[in-house]
């Protein structure tokens, strides 16, 4: 279970998070919608420790994220990043296996390699991109790859960052269809930025609506076109007109 | 009146401030290096991109150099007969100043621009937080390897300049000036001494640790977009070179001041 209370995060003047309490219960596949700017990212950085909050807690399993063994805490995650933020010097069967390849997961090369090219495979890549660099690769491959590399040391909680976004909408749908299958066959908890809502329906089992540094709305993904609430159904409808500016 | 004085304040807290971060972060850097975990690889890939591939930048510039200097001092040391000095102050301009300066600067200018751009790079292109995802330092992983390997590779490229320097003084003092070849390069060993030697090595050495320090430091706290890349990887090689010259000033002092 992870738990954000009260988490607040600036930057100068900028109040980015004012306030968040989000729960994220074991094995939920989670979706955070909500504009651009918004802190979603933020959001999913700050559970990381990639960003510090100035107050709030956060908690993963009751304890506290910033304290502990900040190695076996990351080892418990994976996370796809918005530009797949592959390493551009590294072949992709060492970005995949990174992971594999140093630290306490360390494996063999020769085995690190198997599981890299496996793990290509259940993304839908085959054998003969392993050896490619990442700048060979178009866009929903390396989206792809990225997504391999979260999933590669099989995490308990993954973090998709707009998983499709700069993706054509058939592209789209092959990431989204992914993340469902991997996240449902691996048990695993997961939280997806986003404001693509294809990709909210083939995802979320709840989603939450971060809105002015705060949740705006959470329930279940069943119950999103049902709510009542005027941002949720301003921004699922995609409309100008509403309480949520146009211009920000 | 005020203004003046509250932005000249400004001013100088900001530059205070600077200082207090690289300060930080060269203390970080230096604290990574007596706490594992290594990457290996990623130090001997900085060794070849600073240190091998380099040789071909500084030989050129320390060879051209070394000829100039015997040129300069041929023609200058005729106005008071003093010719006959030229292996010496080839010798002595490449070993204790050029040869480290020269090719200092050649390394800020190659190597620092090169580290800065990159990792300012994968600081917007969110690859080092990746890197903290997967549980790797980022310091560990691209400060550590690409500092302690120009550290060490730079006094192997300076006594490479040097060498190639005095040669080329040697190149043009027998070929265009009419020096005899074995006079010449004993005038050269007999005048050389050894602190001339350690100097120029302990200088290659900081100037390496400063060019790629400074390289890593405006990578990693680069501003967001291509300005951010850009604005990094100018204020790097500026940074670099103004640190490498001062630096420079200081270890001259203290090597050759009494």
């Amino acid at each position: 279970m992870i738990e954000l209370t009260d988490v607040h995060k600036s930057f100068g003047t900028n109040h980015v998070l004012r306030g968040v309490n989000l729960s994220v219960p074991k094995g939920e596949s989670m979706v955070v919608i909500g504009g651009s700017g918004t802190g979603k990212s933020i959001l999913i950085k700050s559970i990381l420790g990639l960003v510090t909050p100035e107050s709030g807690t956060i908690t993963l399993d009751g304890r506290d994220v910033n304290q502990g063994d900040r190695d076996a805490f990351l080892a418990r995650f994976g996370m796809l990043f918005q530009g797949a933020a592959l390493f551009d010097s590294l072949p992709v069967w060492q970005n995949v296996a990174f992971r594999l390849l140093r630290g306490s997961l360390k494996k063999p090369k020769s085995e690190a390699r198997e599981i890299a090219i496996e793990k290509l495979r259940r993304v839908g890549l085959t054998a003969d991109v392993a050896d490619r660099l990442p700048a060979e690769l178009s866009g929903g491959m390396q989206k792809r790859v990225g997504l391999a590399r979260a999933i590669a040391a099989e995490p308990e909680i993954i973090f998709f960052d707009e998983p499709t976004t700069g993706l054509d909408p058939i592209m789209a749908g092959v990431i989204n269809d992914l993340i469902r299958e991997i996240v449902t066959e691996m048990g695993a908890t997961a939280i997806t930025i986003t404001h693509d809502m294809t990709s909210v329906r083939a995802i979320a089992d709840k989603i939450a609506m971060l809105h002015a540094g705060k949740i705006r709305w959470t329930g279940p993904v069943a119950d999103m076109d049902a709510s009542t609430d005027p941002y949720v159904d301003q921004f699922i409808h995609g409309r100008a007109e509403g309480p949520i500016e146009a211009v920000r | 009146m005020s203004t003046l004085l509250a932005s000249v304040g400004a001013a100088v807290l900001g530059f205070l401030a600077a200082i207090g971060r690289l300060a930080l972060f060269t203390g970080q850097t230096i604290s990574h290096l007596v706490r594992p975990p290594f990457y290996g690889r990623e130090f001997g890939n900085a060794l070849l991109q600073i240190g091998y591939f380099s040789l071909p930048v500084v030989g050129l510039t320390a060879f051209f150099t070394g000829g100039a200097l015997a040129l300069q001092i041929y023609s200058g040391g005729a106005r008071f007969s003093a010719e006959a000095v030229v292996p010496q102050i080839v010798a002595i301009g490449m070993v204790r100043e050029l040869g480290p300066v020269l090719v200092g600067l050649m390394i800020a200018a190659r190597v620092t621009s090169s580290i800065a751009a990159e990792i300012a790079t994968m600081k917007v292109t969110e690859q080092i937080d990746a890197l903290v995802t997967l549980s790797t330092h980022p310091m560990k992983y691209l400060t550590l390897p690409r500092v302690l390997a120009a550290t060490l590779v730079m006094p192997l490229l300076v006594g490479v300049g040097d060498i190639i320097g005095i040669y080329g003084g040697f190149i043009v003092g027998t070929e265009r000036l009419g020096f005899n070849a074995a006079a010449y390069l004993q005038n050269t060993a007999d005048f050389l001494e050894p602190l001339d030697i350690i100097s120029s090595l302990v200088k290659g050495a900081v100037f390496g640790f400063i060019a790629a320090l400074m390289g890593c430091y405006y990578g990693m706290n680069s501003d967001r977009g291509a300005m951010g890349v850009g604005r990094a990887t100018k204020s790097s090689v500026v940074a670099a070179a103004i640190l490498i010259l001062t630096a420079n000033f200081l270890l001259t002092e203290a090597f050759f001041s009494a």
